[in-house]
């Protein structure tokens, strides 16, 4: 059908406020974008950060402890000084390859944009409890803790007063500190795997101040109760993570958080033709951020899930720059190589690098990625081909902790056009729990 | 005085049966024990509108399967229920299983089923690529079908209620006794007198029957445990595709639904309590497992979640539907497991036809047509949702990211003639929670929404009624320790 009104014209459009968002605005704006614009699917700026009002936030870019909501609101503050224009309630419902958007809101009805450059900055969510299929009934009781942490911090509501968390992503960690603060009590947090995907900060300031067991290798097994959740069961895992008869324990609970994993919220990425990597679940790209599509870039957690914002926040100023550069200039061009996970690595991020022309000015490009497994005293490989870029010790390296080492620009300078290779030498410590 | 008429139990066939009596000029209440109706067995089974060639010829089940699967396009459209007939295969992969499917197909064209036929293994891997390529043959029939049990069990009882049937829902029948000519049902909110009663209780059925009966009749309950995965881009299989009845067991089916989604199941346990839809470790290995002769590309990365139905299965193993034997006035929908959801338009006909004609019931002068469903934000083209915003601006505002459900249809949901007054009975309408992220950020939005129009506190919201409420407090009266 043909459209019965015009798109607005943007030079750069940015899906989403959080500090992903934020950020790319920003500094899109400083690179000279002045027809910038910010579609925000909730009332208001901030993303997740609105409802994480614990502090430890900010520590690397502001060398300071701030709460989640303090972080956003430096950013809102710089927003608005720079007069970008953000519509707030305002949900894409679309983007195409040509980086036409579609969204609408109550305010404005539908809306249609041709962007020079879009940045997707929607985030991600979390894996719900139907995902893992843990048998039992569907009673009410049982949340994701980013839903409890929502109804908790920004309803005032109370999910409940007797609260096993499965998983040990930071979301349940905090959650186990602040129910506990909230006067529920906190009987375990369960994690399948022998090793917590949660900041080894958060399991000493949230579990160990409190008295709260962290039991790995142990999973939830059954969910009881009618109506209301009355006790779950948990069980022993063995290490092909299947439960072991004969070790159930019962729990009498009200309340089942769930932080078993935050999952790239990449629809819109998918609907636009992006080309998406399976590790990361968020989109490929290159070290301008851009994707397999022209234009179109992505940054924060829905290109893959960060531990930190201060790091979501520095993916994302470049993310911004580049789209600026992108939609003032027109695209990059030139040949990219690929970056490869090796050995031990998940999930590099970018995975291409663009080889630069005769006498380009060169930017460092910081590499980022997961251990597939705990290791000490292990070490860190980058490769042109067989070549070696770099090697670097580490103490310890944990999937839970993202790890990340930086070609400096005149390594990438002298690039030889062969796939880079990140791996992960074990050192003279074991490969813990790698079965 | 007109004749007062209770139904018991608001399953489809319950609210099937409420609105074919709608018609007459009757007084029409129908109780539930939940605080929906298709809370039982309507809102857990595979949706499929089966064709008919299952049953054993001169059964009930074969007459009503038959008659409902004929129905079941028209009666959709008249109700606004999603149908699709999506065509099933019946696979076989061995010559066991294929003399097994010749019975099969001789058996639907006794029943009177339409094109039947059996195809070759070229021919079902050129209709469903994703099939084991080890399959032999299979039999097809075309007039298979698809619905979503709940959407038509809630547009059922809309229909019924626009009609001047009561629903008067979270209302236990727990003892029937004759009170004259007629019944006392005792419930859980107190007696109700009716001149006419309708058992449409699902599991429960057969003890309703038994208390006003001397034919004794017995519910097995019969677990069913399914898993359900997210739509894909590309739909894996177009057509549901059952597995052949061994000595083994029943198999289990891979089909997508009425939404493009796709369930695996259902498995078959019986269960001492009836009630006991809890999913276990077992079951969902079973459907796992037999899942993988069909797809033997299977996966679950995008299982959107498990969930279980109960079967009201009577030993018998048929529908006793009819009046109830030895209680005049009496009448009954009994062990109306599959394909109980394809019958019940027919026996619903054939209840209200059988009611009319034993207390001379005579057609309303004014029965209303089912209350249009504007067409859901999500299948809207732009033009039509930019309509939708300047109608109503709540239409701008998106409450559910992953089915694109927006604030003004959660609201309509509730404000159905059979509104919703819960969680799940949003999500039954709207789809609001039904999709990858089952509602993790929608559900505090969803729950602010309902207090909203309820006129209840947000804190009293519930998933699905009785003590099923989501928050058990606010924050400041648990740090006084009353939360």
């Amino acid at each position: 059908m043909k459209s019965a009104w015009t798109a607005r014209t943007v030079d750069v459009l940015v899906v989403g406020s959080g500090p992903a968002g934020l950020a790319a605005a920003i500094a899109a704006r400083e690179a000279g974008v002045t027809n910038l614009l910010v579609l925000e699917r909730e009332a208001e700026m901030g993303g997740i950060l609105k409802q994480c009002i614990h502090n430890g936030f900010g520590l690397h870019r502001f060398k300071e402890e701030l709460t989640g909501p303090e972080y956003a609101q430096r950013d809102i503050d710089l927003v608005e000084e720079l007069g970008i224009e953000v519509r707030c309630s305002a949900t894409v419902l679309s983007v195409s390859a040509e980086r036409t958007v579609t969204a609408i809101s109550r305010e404005h009805g539908l809306m249609r944009f041709q962007a020079g450059a879009v940045v997707l900055a929607m985030g991600c969510r979390e894996r719900p409890r139907g995902a893992l299929a843990i048998p039992g009934t569907r009673c009410a009781g049982v949340f994701s803790a980013g839903t409890a942490q929502k109804l908790v911090n920004l309803e005032g509501a109370m999910p409940g007063r007797r609260v096993v968390i499965l998983g040990s992503g930071d979301i349940g960690l905090i959650m186990a500190r602040r129910m506990t603060l909230q006067g529920a009590k906190v009987l375990a947090c369960v994690e399948i795997m022998p090793y917590s995907s949660g900041l080894n900060r958060n399991i000493v300031q949230c579990l160990h101040d409190y008295d709260i067991p962290l039991m790995l290798n142990h999973t939830v097994v059954d969910i009881q109760g009618r109506e209301r959740l009355t006790g779950v069961t948990v069980a022993q895992v063995d290490f092909k993570r299947q439960p072991i008869a004969g070790t159930e324990m019962h729990f009498d609970c009200d309340t089942l958080l769930l932080s078993v994993g935050l999952i790239p919220e990449n629809e819109l990425s998918r609907q636009a033709g992006v080309t998406m990597n399976a590790v990361t679940q968020g989109a490929v790209v290159d070290d301008a951020l851009e994707t397999s599509v022209p234009g179109v870039f992505a940054c924060g957690n829905v290109l893959h899930v960060h531990d930190l914002v201060d790091f979501v926040s520095a993916e994302s100023f470049k993310a911004g720059k580049a789209a600026a550069r992108f939609a003032l200039g027109g695209a990059r061009g030139g040949r990219t190589v690929a970056v490869l996970d090796g050995e031990g690595v998940r999930g590099a991020v970018p995975q291409r690098i663009r080889l630069p022309e005769a006498g380009e000015a060169v930017e460092a490009v910081q590499l980022l990625f997961r251990p597939a497994c705990v290791y000490e005293n292990a070490t860190i490989r980058v490769l042109d081909g067989d070549t070696e870029l770099i090697r670097q010790k580490k103490r310890i390296l944990a999937p839970g902790e993202m790890a990340d080492i930086t070609l400096k620009p005149d390594m990438v300078q002298r690039l030889s056009g062969k796939d880079i290779t990140v791996q992960i030498e074990a050192g003279e410590g074991v490969c813990a729990w790698n079965s | 005085m007109p004749v007062e008429i209770l139904i018991i139990g608001g399953g489809v066939v319950g609210c099937a049966v409420a609105r074919e009596l709608s018609r007459l000029d009757a007084s029409v209440t129908l109780i539930d024990r939940a605080d929906d109706v298709a809370e039982g067995a309507s809102k857990a089974n595979s949706g499929i509108v089966h064709a008919g060639f299952d049953a054993k010829p001169d059964s009930q089940k074969a007459r009503f399967n038959v008659a409902g699967s004929r129905m079941f396009a028209g009666y959709c459209r008249e109700v606004h229920a999603p149908f699709v007939r999506a065509g099933a295969l019946v696979l076989a992969f061995d010559a066991e299983q294929r003399a097994h499917l010749d019975k099969l197909l001789a058996q639907g064209n006794n029943n009177g089923v339409e094109g039947l036929r059996m195809l070759e293994q070229a021919e079902v891997l050129a209709m469903e690529p994703a099939v084991n390529p080890a399959v032999l043959c299979a039999l097809y029939a075309p007039t298979s079908g698809l619905t979503s049990p709940y959407e038509l069990t809630c547009a059922l009882a809309d229909h019924a209620a626009v009609n001047g049937v009561r629903f008067q829902l979270n209302t236990e029948a727990t003892r029937i006794t004759r009170d004259g000519s007629g019944f006392a049902v005792e419930t859980s909110r107190g007696v109700i007198r009716a001149d006419v009663l309708v058992n449409c209780a699902g599991v429960f059925s057969a003890d309703l029957h038994n208390q006003i009966s001397p034919r004794r009749l017995s519910i097995v309950p019969r677990k069913g445990e399914y898993y359900l995965l997210d739509h894909e881009e590309t739909p894996v299989f177009s057509r549901t595709l059952f597995q052949t009845p061994t000595k083994m067991g029943k198999g289990v089916l891979v089909s997508p639904t009425a939404h493009k989604t796709m369930v695996l199941g259902p498995t078959a346990q019986d269960t001492a309590d009836a009630l006991d839809v809890a999913t276990t470790a077992d079951a969902l290995a079973q459907v796992r497992e037999k899942a993988l002769l069909t797809w033997p590309q299977m996966s679950l990365r995008t299982v959107i979640t498990t969930f279980a139905g109960m079967r009201a299965h009577e030993v018998g193993d048929d529908f006793i539907v009819g009046e109830t034997e030895g209680a005049p006035g009496a009448y009954e929908a009994v062990g109306i497991e599959s394909p109980g959801l394809t019958a019940a338009p027919a026996i619903a006909q054939a209840l209200a036809a059988q009611i009319a004609a034993a207390h001379s019931l005579t057609p309303k002068a004014a029965w209303v047509p089912a209350p249009q469903r504007p067409k859901p934000f999500a299948d809207m083209t732009d033009e039509e949702r930019q309509a939708a915003c300047e109608r109503d601006p709540a239409y701008g505002s998106l409450v559910c990211r992953c089915e694109q459900v927006t604030e003004a249809e959660v609201r309509a949901a509730i404000r159905r003639p059979v509104g919703a007054r819960n969680i799940d009975a949003i999500k039954r309408r709207t789809r609001a929670g039904m999709g990858r992220c089952q509602g993790g950020f929608c559900s505090p939005r969803v729950m602010e929404i309902l207090a909203e129009e309820l006129g209840i506190s947000p804190l009293a919201v519930t998933k699905f009624g009785g003590e099923s409420r989501v928050v058990v407090g606010t924050i400041a009266d648990a740090a006084k320790g009353d939360a």
